[in-house]
């Protein structure tokens, strides 16, 4: 076995390059960069190390409104999209026409350009001279008045960016669901249907406990997912999310690493580890939780 | 009877109301879609004329069509996706394979705690390592360049992990039969566990196309001349400076022509796709 | 060809510093007479496959010399050797076809070797023939039964013309009537080739029905090597006699005294030649016949009638082991009463094992 020594290294090289370059460097760099006072990414000097860093980006407004939008971001549409996908994927597994259809139809958002159909939704929200846009003549059905959900107030911006979220994220959980709700062996409902149980029985005696696993990694990966958001706000309101007051966490990382306002990679750093932090915090409550309740 | 009957109506109640729920879902979906392949096709003159949006139109028209490939070097974007996209997944392939089967084939000291690192790594988030990368790349003089669009992103430990597990199903007197016919290892590999796990590596090749095709936040920060952008990059900038922010219709076909080439993909390989993604795991 | 192993030890390192390590196959040697088949037989964890294994290349012995012929190949990898080789689970590739599967071993050849499209096409048509399964090369494996798996196997191990084709368990996926057919299969594939075969198996039924010889193994160490009946009929130790044969030996405290072998109190046979003192007395079950006279008085328990023969489940207090088993012909059922019987022996069917070193003293 020891002729294979080299050339099973061999077959690892490429990875262990590729990885060691842009993964395993970078991630101690991110820590030293976090560290070093003043860094000037021209001269590449700085002068000193410490926790500077971390201080100005705690007390940056741009970050704390970052924070605060990546929080209500995350609590508003990681139960809410789960909740959708499961009652979306329950309705599914209970119907046998239509059902290919339908999973083609929700799954479609998944193979599309996130900016791309960002755009549309813009369009679908915003209010121009000429048009209150589409989503407006809806609400005038009820008599509500319009309202610039792009460019007006705060509330009206996370909500049309909820809602862009919600429909971003959906068709992945609605499949996993969906899978997962197939797999439950049948003879577990067709002992409840003999023993005469009623459907929201079966469903939280049942159901639920058998896809339990696959609902809290749903939620875990969701929650990872929705503080890394980004792209979604970029494609709704523009590049300058700073002064549309919807920067995420990832967007002020991005935005102090490069353009108008870059050029800082430490502070940069600085609030990737921050975010990496909370993130890992969030991930480690979950499994705590799920420890609890998951019935496997 | 009476029971069964009252029975039977509340099952069919319950059914509708499932279909009229699963309906309205199915229409916010397609909706966007709908808008913007609608809009597209209508004229500049008859979208700004609309005080209350129309749900279709009389004389559609294929001017915007025209004025996106005419105004943007829409082709440019396209062309660059689909270099971006080939050249990324085709290397990441040849790494994940040859990584893959060292791991599950091959017996060589500290093999173990390597694959302990990459594990390791798989919980890594892209943000804590793409600052360095960008400054690497930059220092590297790759900035506006495919090398330093397609390497940072041709390595990805949950592909290996997904293919070294499958690969390390196929059992080992497969291997054991190759050995005593005189079989190389690499040509095992390309002979036997290839073709075999070849679900797993279509899998793969469509999460990292989809991913490539979509991707946005590494090539913005790594491209700001128009030559490489792709087409991400190039809906960002056509939405901030392009038509202005006037000319909608145009918008609305150039986003049309960026979705086609993903969804018509997605149409022909369904069902390949939708088991890859559930096999896969997460988005990004 | 014959294929010579010459003092082969096999030990695999223990896991961890302080772990001794396992010794799987303990210098074994033996010769394979050219064009025979022979049975490696014993228990799980005898080292049988190890042996196998290293006489096909996959493993390399830790010491010791493999030759075949008048060629060692110890350090040759498997494919200079020229052997073939079937597995358990048959390793057939599963997206290729029967036919690609039978050609995958060709395709290998190198230089002067290399065969042109037709003469792979010939021999894998050849091979087909000789297994029977030139109707299914289209077919994938998948869709084949275990039977014609394991013919296909074959033919994949015969394709190159092998100097010695080696078999691993060859028939344990089989049911029991497709492993009767198999066999025989084997046997007559091995007939007309004449191909030096080396089969591992564990049953004993298998070794002893298809087989030229048989290698008993165990512990990693040869306990003896002959021909099938032989090894039945005179086992080299006490290992061998309780191995072999179903129902298994009947095992007794005994005692030599004054030539007289002793089962209990009583004198059951004449014991010209060995040493007085304490011995074991195996005595296989078909050794006994009814005798109102016969010295050995038994206990009995139960009486199973199975047809041709009747199995007799009894006691005695020199017995070691479960349950004395009797096997004798149905005549007899009426002259079975209840409480005692008394059996004589036959000579012939009761052998003497030292207590010490279980080895068989020979009469």
């Amino acid at each position: 076995m020891k002729k294979n020594n080299w050339k099973g290294w061999l077959y690892l090289l490429p990875a262990i390059l590729f990885l060691g370059v842009f993964m395993v460097y970078p991630l101690v760099d991110v820590f030293i960069y976090s560290f070093e006072e003043g860094y000037n990414s021209s001269s590449q000097t700085f002068w000193g190390t410490g926790w500077y860093n971390y201080l100005y980006v705690l007390h940056d407004p741009y970050f704390i409104q970052a924070l605060k939008n990546t929080f209500i971001l995350v609590l508003i549409t990681v139960p809410l999209s789960t909740l959708l996908a499961l009652l979306i994927s329950l309705g599914l597994s209970s119907i046998k026409k239509l059902r290919n259809m339908f999973q083609t139809i929700y799954f479609l958002p998944y193979v599309t350009n996130t900016l791309a159909v960002g755009l549309v939704f813009m369009i679908l929200f915003q209010t121009t001279e000429y048009t209150d846009g589409m989503f407006n003549f809806v609400l005038s059905l009820f008599g509500i008045a319009p309202i610039d959900f792009i460019e007006g107030p705060y509330w009206a911006k996370m909500f049309v960016l909820c809602f862009y979220t919600v429909w971003v994220v959906l068709p992945f959980k609605i499949l996993i669901l969906t899978s997962a709700l197939a797999s439950v062996n049948k003879n577990y409902y067709n002992a409840a249907l003999v023993d005469g149980t009623r459907p929201f029985r079966v469903f939280r005696k049942i159901t639920l406990p058998m896809i339990s696993p696959t609902v809290f990694y749903l939620i875990i990966t969701g929650f990872i997912g929705a503080f890394k958001a980004y792209s979604d706000a970029v494609a709704l309101f523009g590049t300058n999310l700073n002064v549309a007051e919807m920067n995420t966490i990832v967007g002020y990382i991005y935005d102090m690493l490069y353009g108008d306002g870059g050029g800082y990679p430490s502070y940069a750093s600085a609030a990737a580890i921050i975010l990496f932090v909370i993130v890992l915090t969030i991930t480690c409550i979950n499994l705590l939780i799920s420890k609890k309740h998951v019935h496997y | 009877m009476e029971d069964t009957r009252s029975h039977n109506r509340a099952k069919a109640v319950k059914k509708i109301f499932i279909y009229l729920f699963l309906g309205f879902w199915a229409l916010l979906v397609l909706f966007p879609f709908y808008w913007m392949i609608l809009t597209s096709f209508k004229s500049y003159g008859e979208y700004t004329g609309e005080v209350v949006p129309k749900l279709f139109t009389l004389a559609p028209v294929l001017e915007n069509y025209f004025f996106a490939f005419d105004a943007v070097p829409l082709l440019d974007y396209l062309a660059n996706t689909l270099v971006f996209t080939l050249a990324t997944t085709g290397i990441m392939l040849i790494v994940t394979v040859f990584a893959s089967y060292g791991f599950a084939k091959m017996e060589f000291r500290g093999k173990n705690l390597v694959f302990t690192i990459f594990l390791a790594l798989m919980m890594i988030p892209n943000e804590l390592v793409i600052i360095t990368n960008f400054v690497t790349v930059t220092n590297a003089g790759l900035r506006n360049s495919f090398m330093g669009l397609i390497l940072p992103s041709v390595a990805s430990v949950f592909y290996i992990y997904l293919l070294k597990e499958n690969f390390e199903q196929v059992p080992h007197e497969l291997y054991k039969a190759a050995k005593v016919d005189g079989t190389s290892d690499l040509k095992f590999l390309f002979k036997v566990m290839v073709p075999i796990c070849k679900p797993t590596i279509v899998t793969i090749t469509i999460l990292k196309v989809i991913e490539c095709w979509n991707s946005y936040v590494w090539p913005r920060l790594i491209t700001d001349e128009e030559a490489y952008f792709l087409v991400s990059n190039g809906i960002q900038a056509i939405r901030e400076s392009g038509f202005g922010r006037e000319n909608i219709p145009a918008m609305m076909a150039t986003v049309v022509i960026i979705s086609v080439p993903l969804i018509v993909l997605f149409l022909i390989f369904r069902k390949k796709i939708m088991a890859g993604v559930s096999r896969g795991g997460t988005k990004g | 060809m014959k294929v010579v192993l010459e003092n082969l030890t096999k030990k695999f390192p223990g896991r961890g510093k302080t772990s001794p390590g396992v010794t799987a196959v303990d210098n074994v040697s033996f010769e394979i007479p050219d064009g025979k088949l022979v049975g490696l037989l014993g228990p799980s964890g005898c080292g049988k496959s190890t042996t196998l294994n290293m006489i096909c290349g996959l493993e390399a012995p830790t010491d010791g010399k493999i030759f075949f012929g008048e060629d060692e190949v110890t350090k040759l990898s498997p494919e200079l050797r020229g052997v073939g080789m079937v597995f358990q689970n048959y390793a057939l590739y599963p997206h290729l076809t029967v036919e690609e599967n039978i050609r995958f071993p060709l395709e290998n050849l190198k230089k002067e070797k290399k065969l042109s499209k037709a003469q792979m096409k010939e021999k894998v048509l050849e091979v087909a023939r000789l297994v029977q399964t030139e109707e299914l090369l289209d077919r994938k494996p998948a869709e084949l039964s275990g039977g014609q798996q394991q013919r296909v196997a074959i033919a994949r191990a015969l394709v190159k013309m092998p100097k010695v084709l080696l078999l691993d368990e060859p028939l344990s996926n089989l049911d029991a009537r497709l492993r009767i057919q198999t066999r025989e299969e084997i046997r007559r594939i091995q007939r007309e080739t004449g191909i030096t075969t080396v089969f591992v198996t564990h049953d004993q039924e298998e070794a002893l029905s298809i087989s030229d010889m048989i290698v008993v193994l165990n512990n990693g160490a040869v306990q003896q090597m002959a021909e099938p009946q032989m090894v039945y009929d005179a086992p080299a130790n006490l290992f061998v006699a309780k191995f072999l044969g179903t129902p298994q030996i009947n095992m007794f405290e005994g005692r030599v005294a004054e030539g007289k072998l002793y089962i209990g109190d009583e004198a059951v046979m004449a014991a010209d030649g060995a040493k007085d003192g304490d011995v074991l007395v195996g005595v296989r079950p078909e050794g006994f016949v009814l005798d109102e006279n016969g010295g050995l008085a038994v206990e009995l328990n139960s009486v199973e009638v199975l047809g041709r023969d009747i199995s007799i489940v009894a006691k005695h207090k020199a017995f070691v082991g479960s349950s004395l088993r009797v096997i004798v012909d149905s005549e007899n059922l009426s002259m079975i009463g209840n409480g005692q019987v008394r059996f004589r022996l036959k000579p012939a069917k009761v052998y003497l094992f030292d207590k010490t070193t279980e080895e068989r003293i020979r009469l």
